[in-house]
């Protein structure tokens, strides 16, 4: 499968002409390269993923990991050595699948959504650019190479947020997505130096022996990667940056913020499963712990937000905190005991990334014909838009967790996992599903149903339906929604690499969807109407909650605080006035000095040949000298 | 005798089969065919490099010992000549023109005879062959620095050379002379059994040094560098910064380890002050300069005495490093002459660094070529020039120079602080008239988009000099 080294090459390709030469070519053009390459690149993942899956299963019942190809890029020692190479194996596969899909629905709705705007060009340079980076971070053989393509999407995210470069907003956002995780991967890169230096390699598995004599620090590497994880999948208390993040595109924002890089934490933890399972338990739950304080957290927030795509942002942090508690929750290798929660967490990765996207496109659709991300210029919106409707709606009710649609099965799985480790985490996590239910059809119903809708005096026309170039994804995705909780997904994937054969579990499945159902009438009770009465009652009446949740209980500004008030005041500026008078003084008499002395031999070069000579033959016997006399 | 032997001689007889072909071609071709000389000359020096990529052997000992050649020498050879190519490309304009038009057939044959030379330089396993090769890259040397002798500085630049090459050449024979007569024979492996470093000898090693010293311009034998590089044509200027400096660096390194092995102590002692003077005098008088030629003849000795860092070891790694460094240094110092060139033949002889003034607006690419060539021999990551730095840097720090290395790193802020002048001109420095924006021929544009690769990806690809490391040897 040596030909698995192109689903890099062509996208970065497709990055370098796009970027370098992309303004020779027309805006239609420079998207159709960018589209055209990323079709073959999503071919050549399918066929990959068809390859990989039908190979025969090895002696023990797993997957084989392939390697086609690795290059030594930096060796320091003999088994200490950056390299750069495509790893497959059933997750790394089932992430190919997932990016590619996502991101050629992606790179056509742009066709539409981004039509006409200034930059297009560079936009699709942009997405090949993360495609490429993300592809590459997944495949990676190495924890190095995964670092590498690491940062170049969070370079890519920074730039594709930043996109509209006018706006100041933007801007800000860019920046703060780009230090947040850039401080979280000072953790990851920390974790990797620890990693590199107890076990001597980079490499995923290191010898049994080598992990057992490495005892603690090698929790505390592990420890240290999670907090890079919990750096770019937002979760609390590094998940400022994401709400933020939605400045950009809303394609971009289906892309890189809600179904592939986000779930980068996610699968970083699932690539060192087995380390930490078998040597650092106590840090997977860990993990399980500050994903559950997590989902709660946004699930909360979420509930008040009027922005619509923030309402989306907090629910993608909360999810990503269901995946990061199903992998957490995990005690044993063992899927029919205690590890079940490892597939569940890819599992609804997987399912996620597609019902995500799917909302965030539909959410695109929305702001592309009303003009403006807030909910209060909604409203009514069903009869205008069809097809958006009942996507966003299958959407809604999937990630409700409501059969048959994909969302029910994985989050199922997850529950299920979590009744298994604690009944508390199992309480916990159905609640917040509950709560997942309700802020969704908030969502839904302030959106296309209330009120009718009312021209504003700006816009002189009625909002319609997006056109072909965006319905066309919209509808994919639904289907795949539809269709992919039905995918045996146990079979590919689970913690210990054997088939598993998912089974729902009854109690949990009724328990939840009762939930769910309850939720939903819940919000129908409240949002469906054209006044909401009992919501701006409960508002009114929880007036301090209901303020602190909408200002997401003031994380930012505690930042702002310490940043501000602490770091900068108390730290920065007396460094500040170190540099400018200590060291720029010094380095400014060192130039003074080399101007001087600059100055006072300049005779030396005079033009005249025979002042030349003398200078020669002087010099050689003046070394002459040196040698006979030292 | 064994004709076989002269098949050991592939680059050199291959060079000599193109020279021919062209001295003909130029000879008997009439004003029409004269045009094609260029491509015909690219292309043959494209085979010529393809041709060497093949293995010779490993320990080539011809000639009873006269011609020797290692894997090494052999990948020097190639990056010479491609260095040659690239230049022999940026030359298309200023060959055209209509003073220079008629005599291009010259150019190409004695830029040629040159590196003939150099290989011979290289590849000598006794004196005499060595001597003849020093010579032979000397001589037409001064011709092409006197190309366009109707022009007064540029017949200045000539006589200058050519005497200063006398004068260096009669010291360096006077010391070879010395070595003769205390060992009896000008064989390599023969001297380099008989040395005992008496006083004698160490004056012959001083005088030997001197005569290279002055093709790699190294402090005190750098006078003419500037003088001469600025009133040379722009190409030739380019052609002595990089490929002359280059083979003769790595000549001496390569004699120091062949023949003046047993006298190590002293030729460190020697370099160490040699390259503390070249770093730092050269970046003194860098800061002044208004001519960019003149500026780049400085900052040429002040990256020779880098080079040297590379020698002063005389050790495996210092060898695999200078080379990296002569590799990384040529292409960036190539983009640099080539955007030079190319600016001076389209404005009519503009070179000052204020002429450059606001180039950014008018010629962007350009400037990128020139900006990133300018960072990679400041030595910026990730351009290569960091890389080769670090490498040489590395080399000297494990040999034990700990304090030559602070000394080089310091020259290296100070280094950083003229290159920057040069952007900052480019980029900031506000102009009236800047250099009008013009389109540069495809000979020149592809030149430089072979440089600018280079310099981005060299220090990238571990791989080259993995596989240059893989042929180093020391003493």
């Amino acid at each position: 499968m040596e030909y698995t080294i192109l689903l890099l090459i062509l996208p970065f390709l497709s990055f370098l002409l796009l970027g370098l030469t992309g303004t020779e070519f027309k805006p239609k053009t420079a998207g159709l390269i960018g589209t055209a390459v990323l079709g073959i690149v999503t071919l050549l993942a399918y066929i990959t993923a068809v390859l990989y899956f039908s190979r025969e299963r090895g002696a023990d019942g797993t997957f084989q990991t392939l390697i086609p190809f690795n290059a030594t890029w930096l060796p320091f020692t003999e088994t200490l050595k950056i390299e750069m190479g495509i790893l497959l194996d059933p997750i790394s596969v089932m992430m190919l699948v997932v990016i590619s899909t996502v991101s050629l629905m992606v790179h056509i709705y742009s066709f539409g959504y981004m039509n006409g705007e200034k930059g297009f060009q560079r936009y699709y340079a942009f997405l090949s650019l993360f495609t490429m980076s993300m592809l590459g971070l997944v495949v990676a053989t190495n924890i190095f190479q995964m670092y590498v393509f690491w940062e170049l999407v969070g370079v890519s995210s920074y730039l594709l947020i930043g996109f509209y470069y006018t706006k100041p907003a933007a801007i800000a956002a860019s920046k703060k997505a780009f230090i947040v995780t850039r401080f979280a991967d000072l953790g990851f890169l920390i974790g990797i130096l620890i990693y590199g230096y107890v076990t001597g390699t980079f490499s995923f598995g290191p010898q049994q022996q080598v992990l057992a004599a490495a005892g603690s620090l090698l929790s505390l590497a592990l420890g240290l990667m999670f907090v890079g994880g919990a750096g770019k999948s937002a979760m609390f208390p590094l998940h400022i940056w994401l709400p933020d993040a939605m400045e950009g595109p809303t394609p971009v924002s289906a892309l890189i913020h809600a179904a592939t890089m986000v779930v980068a934490g996610v699968y970083l933890v699932a690539r060192m499963f087995p380390l930490f399972i078998g040597y650092a338990p106590e840090t997977l739950h860990v993990v399980a712990y500050v994903g559950a304080f997590t989902a709660l957290y946004a699930a909360i927030v979420a509930c008040v937000q009027t922005d619509i795509k923030r309402v989306l942002a907090f629910s993608t942090i909360s999810q990503i905190g269901f995946m990061m508690v199903a992998l957490g929750v995990c005690t044993s290798n063992d899927p029919h005991a205690g590890g079940l929660g490892y597939m569940a967490s890819m599992f609804h990765l997987f399912t996620h990334a597609m019902f995500k996207a799917l909302l965030f496109l539909g959410a695109g659709a929305i702001i592309h014909a009303v003009h403006s991300n807030e909910m209060m210029n909604m409203g009514g919106l069903r009869k205008f838009m069809p097809v958006t409707h009942i996507t966003f709606l299958i959407a809604c009710l999937s990630i409700a967790g409501i059969p048959p649609f994909s969302g029910f099965f994985s989050k199922d799985e997850i529950l299920t996992a979590c009744f298994r480790y604690s009944p508390f985490m199992g309480v916990l996590m159905t609640f917040i599903a509950g709560l997942t239910a309700f802020y969704m059809f908030r969502l839904y119903y302030n959106i296309f149903w209330g009120k009718p809708y009312e021209v504003s005096e700006d816009s002189s026309h009625m909002p319609h339906e997006a056109p072909k170039s965006m319905t066309f994804p919209l509808i994919f995705l639904a289907a795949l929604t539809c269709v992919a909780g039905f995918i045996p997904f146990g079979r590919f994937i689970s913690s210990n690499g054997e088939s598993y054969t998912i089974h729902l579990s009854i109690p949990v499945a009724l328990t939840s969807i009762c939930v769910a159902v309850v939720a939903i009438l819940i919000a129908t009770f409240m949002y469906k109407g054209a006044t909401q009465p009992v919501a701006d009652k409960l508002a009114a009446r929880f007036n301090g909650l209901h303020r602190a949740a909408y200002k997401r209980f003031y994380i930012d500004e505690v930042y702002q605080f310490i940043t501000h008030k602490i770091i900068f005041r108390c730290i920065s500026t007396p460094i500040a006035w170190f540099d400018r008078h200590v060291i720029d003084g010094f380095m400014n008499s060192l130039a003074w000095v080399t101007n001087m002395t600059s100055m006072s031999i300049r005779g030396l070069q005079s033009g005249n040949v025979q002042q030349y000579t003398i200078v020669f033959l002087g010099g050689t016997l003046l070394l002459v000298l040196i040698l006979l006399l030292v | 005798m064994d004709y076989s032997q002269f098949l050991y001689m592939r680059p050199e007889l291959s060079l000599i089969a193109i020279i021919v072909v062209l001295f003909i071609y130029d000879l008997f071709s009439g004003e029409k065919a004269r045009g094609y000389l260029q491509p015909l000359t690219c292309l043959l020096l494209f085979a010529h490099i393809l041709l060497n990529l093949f293995p010779t052997g490993d320990n080539i000992n011809a000639f009873g010992g006269m011609y020797q050649s290692q894997p090494m020498i052999a990948w020097v050879k190639t990056i010479l000549s491609i260095g040659t190519l690239i230049a022999v490309m940026q030359s298309n304009v200023w060959l055209k023109r209509e003073d220079t038009h008629h005599k291009q057939g010259e150019f190409y044959t004695l830029t040629l005879f040159t590196l003939l030379g150099m290989f011979f330089m290289m590849s000598s396993g006794h004196f005499l062959l060595f001597v003849i090769g020093l010579e032979l890259a000397s001589i037409p040397m001064a011709c092409l620095v006197a190309f366009d002798k109707y022009k007064h500085h540029s017949a200045e630049a000539g006589a200058k050379y050519i005497l200063s090459a006398m004068f260096s050449s009669g010291l360096m024979l006077y010391g070879i002379s010395f070595l003769y007569g205390t060992t009896g024979t000008l064989y390599f492996a023969d001297v380099a059994s008989r040395l005992n470093a008496s006083p004698l000898q160490l004056m012959a090693l001083v005088f030997f040094f001197a005569g290279l010293a002055f093709k790699i311009s190294l402090v005190p034998f750098h006078l003419w560098t500037a003088d001469v590089y600025e009133g040379a044509p722009t190409n030739v200027t380019a052609y002595l910064s990089v490929i002359s400096k280059g083979a003769a660096a790595f000549t001496l390194l390569v004699i120091f380890i062949k023949v003046f092995a047993p006298m190590i102590t002293a030729w460190q002692e020697m370099l160490f002050w040699v390259i503390i003077a070249s770093i730092t005098i050269a970046n003194l008088f860098a800061i002044r300069q208004q001519n960019i030629k003149r500026f780049f003849a400085f900052s040429s000795i002040s990256q020779a005495g880098y080079l040297m860092l590379g020698t002063i070891g005389g050790n495996a790694i210092g060898m695999t490093s200078m080379v990296f460094y002569i590799l990384v240094y040529m292409i960036a110092n190539l983009a640099v002459f080539g955007v030079i060139s190319i600016i001076e033949q389209r404005t009519d002889g503009k070179v000052n660094i204020s002429d450059y003034n606001g180039l950014y607006k008018t010629n962007p690419k350009l400037t990128l070529v020139m900006t990133l060539a300018l960072f990679s021999l400041a030595g910026i990551p990730p351009f290569a020039g960091f890389f080769s730095k670090f490498f040489i840097f590395m080399s000297a720090f494990s040999a034990g120079f700990k304090v030559l290395v602070f000394i080089a790193l310091i020259n290296t802020v100070i280094s950083l602080y003229y290159y920057l002048l040069v952007v900052k001109a480019m980029y900031i420095n506000p102009n009236e008239q800047p250099v009008a924006t013009f389109k540069s021929d495809a000979y020149t544009r592809l030149s430089l988009v072979l440089c600018t690769l280079g310099i981005v990806l060299l220090g990238i690809a571990s791989g080259v000099y993995d596989s240059i490391n893989a042929f180093s040897f020391g003493i």
